[in-house]
């Protein structure tokens, strides 16, 4: 089953779809700042915050002027834009610091709690989800998926929470926020690594019903196929019909599913990271957008888009990879 | 994928988890600090940390000293500055002769110029400082040599010696960057008695005790706020022992009565919450209705059952254990009396129990911040005890955006207060010529005896005079309240019962930083066991 992966074709879609990333990209950040501009938030309000409350209409207004934000919205994006192509992202007003250090302080924290929380919620879902295929009503089966449906209904927030109570407060063994202990002065990776515990398991476990779900579904279906009858008729071992049949193509809807769950990965992640106290980006992705703060929320924007699509493109590699019959036509 | 990657993968992902699993359960977290580092759970954090945009203005700022500083009963007290200030005779002009030998955490002399330069800064348009108006008085500052500052007024401004509490930041650090996103904004350089070790925005904000600090190197060595906006999760983590002290709110401040490791400390504030009667309102515009209402609303059920008893009934925006408080100016709660006052006014009750007067119903709508549990809880109270009186209040929840462009006309559930003078406050709060100024006099409040005494109240550096003026105020809200102000609320917050020092100032409507049984955290001891 070892053959060497078709790279040409790979780079091809990977190319075709970066070509078309750009204009989208553009696009979304036009409409990140048409929206913002349409919005209700008042960004001179956002930046006084509680002066703001006693500030004279003078002050607001001569805010209002420093600022520049009565320009329209469309000279904003173009100045915003001409700068970012020349690597400059900007200030961001609400955090008081440039773009670029409020994205390199927080997207490394984001993106390792969403890997963990992602093979927290992928790895046990893909067994369970085999297991449960294999006997369908079963008592694993039944106990697993009723699981299933009661952690889809729950929360993100309640759970973490409810992870806070438990293991934090009744156990007292893990910390219950924060990237390190509060009075630790440096960041050292055993301090991670135990705070990363709860906010990966929480947002793992969040996700994990529609992995495990999918791939019970999956399975089962393939199972039920003409080629797994067949390889039971010729004799071939349980392991290998349910892992070489039946989990091969049971996982193709699961591929198309990882790509599509990272925008829900990051909304996740965004109870979470506040539950958690967890410094990562999605707490700022908030701020920008209700301080209408134009120049982080549009490099947010593009991030997020970028994850999306990256996402998209992974999602559909994955897909060519395991069914041959799909292809990297994109 | 084959079956022997899975099977690896799933090992590896089973390794993993129980290697984190021990490292985690081999760092338990617990109260075992030692008691020289201090970490408190607050719930918002500054935008910047640059006095120069408004961080510290009231003191307090821990990385900063201002001229001036309060005491525990919110006396001035010299800091930077050697001594009180000399005042003119004519209230214009106050002169600060500095401290000597001060110097910034970095090394370099605190000298008159920095003073000249942080007020000048302040006062520059360019500079982003939303708090600027508190200065409105300055018309100049002067560094006469290196030890002497003077402030010229543009008019006597009694109180204006409160205002120079605000942070002093060194010109040779602050003056060679953009003042507005400089680096001096997330890493400052003062004076004071912590220096910022590090600023995790969202996370935490953590100092260390400043050595060479002229007061003396604090005995709390290490100092860290945590930032944790959602009230359980903040409570959460004091009980696992992660925060030695936070603000809570009362249900969950109860929750740690009964502890003997811990004190629960309630700190009397100016923090006060009213209903706006705007004068551009047919109904509350009407001086009966205005004053019915202000006796018809139950005030001690309020603190009672929506505070936990932890507040007092307001009687005005200055609270009654304030030496600045008119006695006899107190509302008795008298629905009969406010009924009375209706009828005799000519709003007669209609079918439905609501008043009416020639075609006009006595109803308006009451806007509350949305998300605000205290705001909501009053607003429907209020709203309860007037329809008691026959006057039906509608209340309604948005957010600023959608309540500003309503204020000429609705009412609205606000909130003030700060201890500082009663200037402060009321100034901003009643002055007609300041009607629907930004936030200011939110009402329309349009009283000229009012407007007289607050302007001679804010120029006579008399005590006496300023007094008899605040209380003609105080009287004549009685008669025409352009509010009803219905409590002022108690900050509670629980803190280990580790220290010798720990105490609360009275307390402004806006907890900064500053705020909280931490005010003097350098002058904390750890307790002896």
């Amino acid at each position: 089953m070892n053959r060497g992966l078709p790279w040409g074709p790979m780079a091809r879609m990977a190319g075709r779809r970066t070509l078309f990333a750009a204009p989208v990209l553009l696009l979304v950040t036009f409409g990140v700042f048409a929206a913002a501009a349409l919005s209700p938030f008042d960004p001179v309000k956002a930046y006084a915050g509680t002066a703001g409350l006693t500030a004279s209409q003078a002050e607001l207004d001569q805010l209002r002027a420093n600022l520049g934000v009565d320009r329209p919205f469309t000279a904003r994006w173009w100045d915003w834009l001409t700068s970012a192509l020349t690597g400059d992202l900007g200030t961001s007003a609400v955090l008081r610091q440039p773009v670029a250090d409020v994205i390199t302080g927080r997207l490394g924290w984001s993106a390792l709690l969403a890997c963990c929380a992602f093979a927290v919620a992928l790895l046990p879902a893909t067994a369970l989800g085999v297991l449960a295929a294999r006997r369908r009503g079963g008592p694993l089966d039944r106990v697993a998926t009723a699981l299933a449906y009661v952690l889809e209904a729950a929360p993100a927030f309640w759970l973490g929470l409810l992870a806070v109570w438990l293991f934090a407060v009744r156990l007292g063994v893990l910390p219950s926020g924060g990237l390190t202990d509060a009075a630790a002065d440096t960041v050292t990776a055993g301090q991670v690594a135990s705070h990363l515990v709860l906010p990966a398991l929480v947002l793992g476990l969040s996700q994990m019903p529609w992995f495990y779900l999918y791939v019970r579904q999956g399975v089962a279906d393939a199972l039920e196929e003409d080629p797994v009858r067949g390889a039971r008729a010729r004799g071939l071992s349980e392991r290998r019909v349910l892992l070489g049949h039946g989990l091969r193509s049971g996982m193709l809807p699961v591929l198309t599913l990882i790509g599509s769950r990272v925008p829900e990965l990051i909304t996740g992640a965004l109870l979470v990271e506040t539950v958690f106290s967890w410094p990562g980006i999605a707490a700022a992705t908030v701020q920008a957008a209700t301080s209408v703060d134009f120049p982080l929320l549009a490099a947010l924007t593009v991030l997020a888009t970028a994850a999306v699509l990256a996402g998209n493109l992974l999602s559909d590699l994955l897909y060519g990879l395991a069914d041959p019959r799909v292809g990297f036509d994109g | 994928m084959t079956a022997r990657t899975v099977r690896g993968a799933a090992g590896a992902a089973l390794a993993t988890a129980l290697i984190t699993g021990v490292t985690a359960c081999a760092n338990p977290s617990g109260p075992a600090r030692p008691a020289d580092s201090a970490v408190v759970g607050i719930a918002t954090e500054p935008e910047s940390l640059s006095p120069l945009l408004g961080y510290g203005k009231d003191g307090n700022s821990k990385i900063f000293d201002g001229l001036l500083t309060h005491d525990a009963d919110m006396k001035l007290r010299p800091a930077l500055a050697e001594a009180l200030p000399e005042v003119s005779a004519d209230g214009r002009t106050y002169t600060y002769r500095l401290r000597q030998g001060v110097k910034f955490s970095d090394g370099e002399p605190f000298t008159a110029a920095d003073v000249e330069f942080t007020y000048r800064t302040i006062l520059d348009p360019a500079t982003n400082n939303a708090s600027r108006t508190e200065l409105d008085a300055v018309e100049s500052v002067t560094a006469q040599g290196p030890d002497r500052v003077v402030f010229t007024l543009k008019y006597p401004y009694a109180p204006f010696a409160e205002r120079t509490v605000l942070p002093i930041a060194p010109e040779h650090v602050a003056g060679k960057q953009d003042v507005n996103s400089g680096d001096f904004t997330t890493r400052p350089v003062g004076t004071g008695p912590y220096v910022l070790t590090g600023w995790s925005k969202g996370e935490k904000i953590s100092f260390r005790a400043n050595p060479s600090y002229w007061g003396g190197e604090p005995a709390v060595k290490k100092f860290t706020m945590a930032v944790i906006k959602d009230d359980d999760v903040r409570a959460t983590r004091l009980r696992s022992g992660e925060l030695d002290a936070a603000i809570l709110p009362p249900n969950l401040a109860a929750g740690f009565a009964g502890d003997r490791t811990r004190r629960t400390f309630a700190a009397k504030t100016f923090d006060y919450r009213d209903v706006t009667l705007p004068t551009h309102h047919p109904v509350t515009g009407d001086p009966a209705v205005r004053q019915a209402l202000d006796i018809a609303v139950d005030r001690a059920t309020m603190v009672d059952k929506l505070l936990d008893g932890a507040g007092k009934a307001a009687h005005g925006p200055v609270p009654t254990d304030s030496p600045w408080f008119t006695p006899g100016t107190e509302r008795a709660y008298d629905p009969d009396r406010a009924k009375r006052i209706l009828d005799d006014a000519g709003w007669k009750p209609a079918a439905d129990g609501v008043r009416v007067k020639d075609g006009v119903r006595a109803s308006f709508p009451l806007w509350y911040t949305t998300g605000d549990k205290i705001r909501q809880d009053h607003a429907l109270a209020f709203a309860s005890d007037a329809r008691k009186a026959g006057v039906e209040v509608t209340t309604e929840a948005g957010t600023w955006e959608v309540i500003e462009p309503r204020m000429k006309t609705d009412a609205v559930l606000a909130g003030g207060g700060s201890p500082a003078d009663p200037d402060f406050d009321q100034y901003p709060l009643l002055t007609s010529s300041l009607a629907g100024d930004g936030f200011n006099n939110m009402a329309r409040y349009d009283n000229p005896v009012v407007d007289r005494a607050l302007a001679d109240a804010r120029r006579s550096g008399d005590p006496a005079v300023r007094k008899t003026a605040y209380d003609t105020v105080q009287r004549e809200l009685v008669k025409n309240p352009g509010y009803v102000f219905l409590t002022h609320i108690d900050h509670l917050y629980v803190v280990n019962d580790r220290w010798d020092g720990p105490s609360t100032q009275v307390e402004p409507h806006d907890h900064g930083l500053g705020s909280g049984p931490w005010w003097n955290v350098e002058h904390w001891k750890p307790k002896q066991p």
